[in-house]
């Protein structure tokens, strides 16, 4: 078990200049009920980062959603405000959503960000890559238990 | 028992598949969700960037090309007479071939077939030109594709596109352009997702562009792979997006952001 964590977590690291989940394989993870209790990679997130990847672009998150990013000209209104999101939902909660939010609802416009099959042409660039590392979704839902209010 | 949940199951996948088709009263130009600068410029045809194009389209018109030696004109003679209403009826189904045909791949068939010049390639200023051209002698016209049974199929093929999800953020076309066309997407107005305008000038490309570029650009922004050019897929995606818009007016060459 340790060795694939550690394989994965160097392969995120040298593929982190490439953008958003490098080549990387997808960590085995356990749903219980509604929830992904434990941390993907073993370790927890860091929030300051997981606010900085919802705000970027190529994380898409708020193409659809927005939040309370001030700083942010272009929020989405696809879906609802991430404030609270921490209130309303555990960390186990949180973490099965952005794994596969179609757990939840089966007709989600929500991205599934750490799945890659039963998806129809993907295109070779994202090809066999979840859209988000195991690493980076750590960093997210560190971030999103944080909204209280 | 079990059966009936799966179907009840599939039933209720199918339904969120087939998203509901904006009904006809409610059908919207992306013009409308447009800002007062870019609908003047879009409007003003001294401000519209696309006729540019469409003044080359028609010294186009009337150059010889190829080994037949022939310009369009010689055989269409007045694009204002012989071209007015004809992209409203694009993409046609062809007889000879078998298939749809978009309004680029007809005027490549006549560069081919008539005039025995090679084909001019997508988003050449040339075929683009050529295009704006002809359809702007539809300008105002109501768009009458979908009423041909032989388009019938592919019409239903490019529905069927429209509905299926695909590519790494797992979308379908019918996800945003008929679920979510009141809402914004990052700030910015989705839209219906309606051709009336093509080619047009798009500020973000700095150039006119085919509704074909367009297609391409939305396929890869849900990160799925882009058909190519010319492909059977994207004329039925025409085919469907024109039936979609039957009897909304032309507006070649629209302005979009
Ligand atoms: C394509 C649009 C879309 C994208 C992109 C998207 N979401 Fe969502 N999200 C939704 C929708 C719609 C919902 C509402 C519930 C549902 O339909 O699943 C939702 C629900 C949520 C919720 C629960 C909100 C609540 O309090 O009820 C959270 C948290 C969330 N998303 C986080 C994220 C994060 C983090 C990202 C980026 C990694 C993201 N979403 C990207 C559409 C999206
Ligand atoms: C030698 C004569 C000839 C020349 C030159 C020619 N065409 Fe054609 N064009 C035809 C014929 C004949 C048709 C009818 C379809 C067919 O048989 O190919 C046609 C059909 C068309 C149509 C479809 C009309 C409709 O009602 O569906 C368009 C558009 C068109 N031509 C544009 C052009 C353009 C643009 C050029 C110059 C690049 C051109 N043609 C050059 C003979 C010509
Ligand atoms: C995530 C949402 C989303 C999805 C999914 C999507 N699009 Fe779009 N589409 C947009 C946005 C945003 C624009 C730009 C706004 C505009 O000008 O209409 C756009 C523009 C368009 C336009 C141009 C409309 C005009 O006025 O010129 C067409 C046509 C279109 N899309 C078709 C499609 C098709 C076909 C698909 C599926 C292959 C698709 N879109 C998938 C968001 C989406």
């Amino acid at each position: 078990m340790a060795r694939p964590v550690l394989i994965a977590l160097l392969a995120t690291a040298a593929f982190a200049a490439c953008g958003p989940a490098g080549a990387e394989g997808l960590l085995p993870y356990t749903v219980a009920g509604d929830a992904v209790p434990d941390s993907l990679t073993g370790t927890k997130g860091d929030a300051t980062r997981g606010r900085a990847l919802i705000v970027e672009r190529s994380s898409t998150c708020i193409l659809c959603h927005s939040g309370p990013f001030p700083e942010q000209a272009f929020q989405g209104d696809l879906a609802p405000n991430l404030s609270g999101s921490g209130s309303r939902w555990s960390e186990g909660q949180l973490r099965l959503r952005l794994v596969d939010a179609s757990h939840f609802d089966p007709a989600t416009i929500m991205p599934s960000y750490y799945r890659i099959d039963g998806l129809t042409r993907v295109g070779n660039a994202w090809r066999d890559k979840p859209i988000l590392s195991a690493e980076q979704i750590e960093d997210i839902v560190a971030y999103l238990v944080t909204l209280r209010d | 028992m079990k059966f009936v949940g799966c179907i009840a199951i599939l039933a209720a996948l199918a339904g969120t598949a087939l998203a509901t088709e904006i009904p006809q009263a409610d059908r919207r130009s992306g013009y409308s969700f447009m800002g007062p600068d870019s609908r003047a410029m879009q409007d003003d045809d001294t401000s519209n960037p696309g006729m540019l194009w469409v003044l080359d389209g028609e010294t186009l018109w009337k150059r010889k090309a190829g080994t037949a030696g022939k310009a369009c004109g010689d055989c269409h003679s007045d694009a204002r007479v012989s071209m007015k209403g004809v992209a409203a009826r694009y993409p046609t189904f062809d007889k000879a071939l078998g298939k749809p045909v978009d309004l680029e791949g007809r005027i490549n068939l006549c560069r081919s077939n008539h005039q025995q010049a090679p084909p001019l390639a997508y988003e050449s200023r040339e075929l683009l030109a050529l295009t704006a051209y002809v359809a702007q002698q539809s300008r105002g016209m109501p768009i009458e594709v979908g009423n041909d049974p032989d388009l019938a199929p592919f019409v239903a093929k490019g529905h069927e596109l429209f509905t299926r999800r695909q590519g790494q953020l797992n979308l379908a076309c019918a996800n945003c352009h008929d679920d979510n066309w009141d809402r914004k997407l990052a700030g910015a107005p989705i839209t219906q997702g309606q051709p009336t305008g093509y080619p047009l000038y798009r500020l973000e490309w700095q150039s006119l562009g085919s509704l074909q570029r367009r297609l391409r650009a939305c396929i890869t922004g849900i990160r799925a792979q882009a058909y190519e050019y010319g492909s059977p897929e994207l004329v039925e995606l025409e085919a469907y997006l024109m039936s979609r818009a039957r009897g909304m007016k032309l507006e070649t060459p629209a302005v979009r952001p």
